[in-house]
């Protein structure tokens, strides 16, 4: 029952959803303003049904009920309640589902909260979205229905993919779809401005929150995501320009690029059809990226669907959405009227040479990434790795980093260089003394050794903004600004120390045999078996002892499951404040060695902080926007009150 | 300075000026992509393309076919394997130093990553084998198809 009450809400808010975009661009016509009441009731009730459905889907995986073909194919009773509840999304059409919930819940918050803009932009807005969500419900329903039914209902499941049983596997997914669908507000709000004509500073203030929420989410999963593929497969890295990792990258960059335009847009009312043609293009990456994971075009663990059917779907959706949306800025961009002007020198030149900047490098990995599947149809089989975006990337990089250090530091409109010498004194020392030392240390590499020198001197730079500030009162904006700032600074000193301080030892040890790597000393104690729930294991027992300091434990596994089968690497680690201790245990050789794969990575950890500043920094910032918002619109209540007190 | 000449530029032309300057960064970064794409990939082999057509020593390819039976030979040192991998028409020896795939073993198929080295040996930094059932890499999956249809319409 509860699999034909699932299916039958998101029947409903498909319906809802054309209903939606009837009304709304009826409400647009002439003579046809009676439709508007309907559109934001709409909208609202849309999204608490594919809520339920959601919802249903979920209670399905959680009692395993596997007349459901969906819950057949991808759970077991014996799995942990965590990876039931996770289940509902570890998959294709769940995360389909996910994908629609999300959407259609942003929806309603708009329809509800969101006054600020004209009426008729918000109804092109929301018609706009609706439009958006009706690809994706037809999607569900034609293409993969999660609610299918399977008759005969098998004993048993056939499980999650073991490598997918992992903690991080709850919160990564969610994270990253509230990111990609979070744009696509942007994305409708571009549309409703661009159909009404309505360009200007209420249009970003209105979008700029929704962007901020969008990218902090992205920010996070990515985050996340590059720390789950650090230690759960094993490999010891942390990013591999994989597909699917360039898939969320690149509405990453775009909703960057976007923040910053979207700002220049509400405090100058400038760079006004650039904003509207990132909020289009962000969330064009964002289904771009669902295509080319969701496609099973390119094979990764993230591909559930390696089916052409969907693929042709997506992609036609892809072409209706980009192309439409693309279509509509040719037509209107040329009576989007020009914004303020602003001298190169100013803090608007620094925001656009970093939009140019970031839209260069989103199109270099958007390149990399499609490459293989170009060269695919003409027979040539490629692989583009490292070697490729490292080099290629930092050339845009490096200058982004060097003009990050001045653009906080510039006045709106018109500043002068000269003027900010004294001030970049301090970085400019930092950078020269990180020089030298690099050279010293010696046998770094030319990126990393850029890298380092740049994050010392951006640490420093990034920071500037508070100086000469009383800082209690300092507006939490700019806190925002300069923790995201910082962020970036700290994250590319721990990339740029992992690629050049790395230590690794691989070795085949005998129980009692004692490994060296870097400055840790490693004895493998004893191998004993292990069992858990859905699993059994070999693990080491490893002494660790780093210099002349304590003994400590490291117990990495390898792991078997049964169902389905499948070995996997589960690796151990020790962190300290300077670094990382990583081990991996492989197999038993013939002799009755084991193999040990062994790794002393120096403040690697600072990657994954530097992220989570970069998203406490967008975090800041949405706190400031909607403050001020607040204050603002309670200010305006009070000086109506007044009028009406006196108007009496 | 610049920020006196740009001021000088006529108010509707500022947006023109921006519009170029953008344009022809990200068509320089187009471009380059471009080169260094053409560069920087890396291809695809099995072991007669390789034999026939080797790649320059040390440029990052990859090379996919059947592990050969009886060829693989853990080293002394308990973590370098070497095997050989071939598909039928060409030979080539492959070594490897890490800790191997689960499902790498002889007479399955294998995709190694690496470089030839200067003695005709294939060094492979990184083994793909078959994960589990739904996992195969890619050109592992179409090769195995391939060689399917070739062994049935090989006379038996």
């Amino acid at each position: 029952m509860i699999a034909e009450f699932g299916l039958a809400a998101l029947w409903l808010a498909a319906a809802l959803a054309a209903l939606q975009l009837l009304a709304g661009s009826l409400s647009l016509t002439r003579g046809g303003e009676g439709f508007a009441a309907i559109v934001r009731p709409a909208a609202v009730v849309q999204g608490l049904l594919a809520l339920v459905s959601f919802f249903a889907l979920m209670v399905l995986f959680l009692r395993t009920d596997l007349s459901v073909q969906l819950v057949a194919m991808n759970s077991h009773s014996a799995k942990p309640f965590v990876f039931k509840l996770a289940g509902t999304w570890g998959n294709h059409e769940g995360s389909m589902l996910l994908w629609v919930m999300v959407m259609g819940l942003a929806g309603s918050l708009i329809a509800l909260i969101e006054r600020r803009l004209p009426e008729r932009t918000m109804l092109a807005t929301l018609a706009g979205q609706a439009f958006v969500s009706l690809g994706f419900y037809a999607f569900l329903l034609f293409s993969s229905n999660p609610f299918e039914r399977l008759d005969p209902a098998p004993p048993q499941g056939a499980g999650l993919n073991p490598l997918l049983q992992d903690i991080g596997l709850a919160f990564h997914p969610p994270t990253l779809y509230l990111g990609y669908v979070g744009l696509s507000v942007a994305f409708s709000f571009a549309i409703g401005a661009l159909i009404t004509r309505e360009v200007g500073p209420a249009f970003a203030r209105a979008m700029r929150p929704w962007v901020l929420g969008a990218w902090v989410f992205l920010t996070v999963g990515i985050t996340a995501g590059s720390y789950w593929a650090y230690y759960e497969l094993g490999w010891g890295g942390w990013w591999f320009w994989d597909p699917v990792e360039n898939a969320s990258l690149m509405p990453w960059l775009a909703a960057t690029a976007l923040l910053h335009s979207a700002s220049v847009l509400a405090s100058r009312n400038a760079l006004r059809a650039w904003t509207v043609m990132l909020g289009v293009v962000a969330f064009s990456m964002s289904m771009v990226g669902t295509f080319l994971v969701r496609s099973g075009i390119l094979t990764s663990v993230h591909a559930f669907a390696v089916d052409p059917e969907r693929g042709t779907f997506i992609l036609v959706l892809l072409a209706i959405n980009i192309g439409g949306a693309l279509t509509l800025f040719g037509l209107r961009a040329a009576t989007v009227t020009e914004g303020k002007r602003f001298a190169l020198v100013s803090r608007e030149g620094a925001l656009v040479f970093n939009n140019v900047m970031l839209s260069a490098i989103l199109g270099i990995v958007l390149f990399g990434t499609l490459y293989p599947l170009v060269t695919e149809a003409f027979d040539t089989r490629v692989s583009v790795g490292p070697p490729y975006f490292n080099p290629v990337s930092a050339i845009f990089f490096v200058p982004m980093l060097l003009v990050l250090m001045v653009g906080p530091l510039l006045r709106w409109r018109r500043d002068n260089l000269s003027r900010l010498r004294r001030r970049l004194v301090v970085p400019g020392l930092l950078l020269l003394a990180a020089v030298a030392a690099l050279l010293a240390i010696g046998g770094i590499g030319v990126l990393p050794f850029i890298g380092l020198a740049l994050a010392v001197a951006l640490a420093a730079a990034s920071l500037l903004p508070l100086r000469g500030r009383n800082l209690r009162r300092t507006p939490i904006a700019t806190w925002g600004m300069v923790a995201a700032h910082f962020g970036i600074a700290v994250a590319l000193f721990g990339a740029a120390s992992e690629s050049a301080f790395t230590k690794e030892t691989l070795v085949a040890a005998r129980v009692g045999d004692v490994t060296q790597v870097g400055p840790w000393q490693v004895r493998l104690d004893a191998i004993e078996p292990v069992a858990g729930p859905n699993w059994t294991a070999m693990r080491a027992g490893l002494s660790v002892r780093y210099g002349e300091g304590a003994v400590r434990q490291l117990k990495p596994q390898a792991r078997s499951f049964w169902s389905p089968p499948q070995q996997t690497a589960e690796s151990a680690l020790l962190t300290r404040w300077n670094g990382q201790l990583y081990a991996v245990l492989g197999e038993e050789g013939e002799d009755g060695r084991w193999q040990l794969r062994l790794w002393w990575k120096p403040f690697v950890t600072l990657i994954w902080i530097g992220g989570l500043l970069i998203g406490l920094g967008g975090v800041l910032a949405i706190v400031a926007h909607v403050a001020n918002d607040v204050r603002r619109s309670v200010a305006r209540e009070k000086i109506a009150d007044r009028r009406m007190r006196q108007g009496r | 300075m610049a920020s006196i000449a740009t001021s000088r530029i006529k108010p509707k032309h500022q947006r023109l000026v921006l519009l170029v300057v953008a344009l022809v960064v990200l068509v320089a970064a187009g471009l380059l992509a471009a080169w260094a794409l053409r560069n920087q990939a890396s291809y695809f082999y099995v072991p007669s393309e390789m034999q026939a057509d080797p790649p320059e020593p040390g440029r990052a390819v990859r090379l996919g076919g059947m592990v050969e039976e009886g060829s693989l030979k853990t080293q002394a040192d308990g973590v370098t394997i070497a095997f050989v991998v071939g598909d039928g028409d060409a030979r080539i020896p492959v070594r490897f130093s890490g800790i191997v795939p689960s499902l790498f073993v002889e007479g399955s198929g294998v995709v190694a990553e690496g470089r030839l080295g200067p003695d005709g040996t294939f060094l492979a930094d990184n083994l793909l084998a078959k994960h589990d059932e739904n996992y195969v890499p890619r050109e592992l999956q179409e090769m195995s198809e391939h060689q399917t249809e070739r062994v049935v319409a090989a006379p038996q």
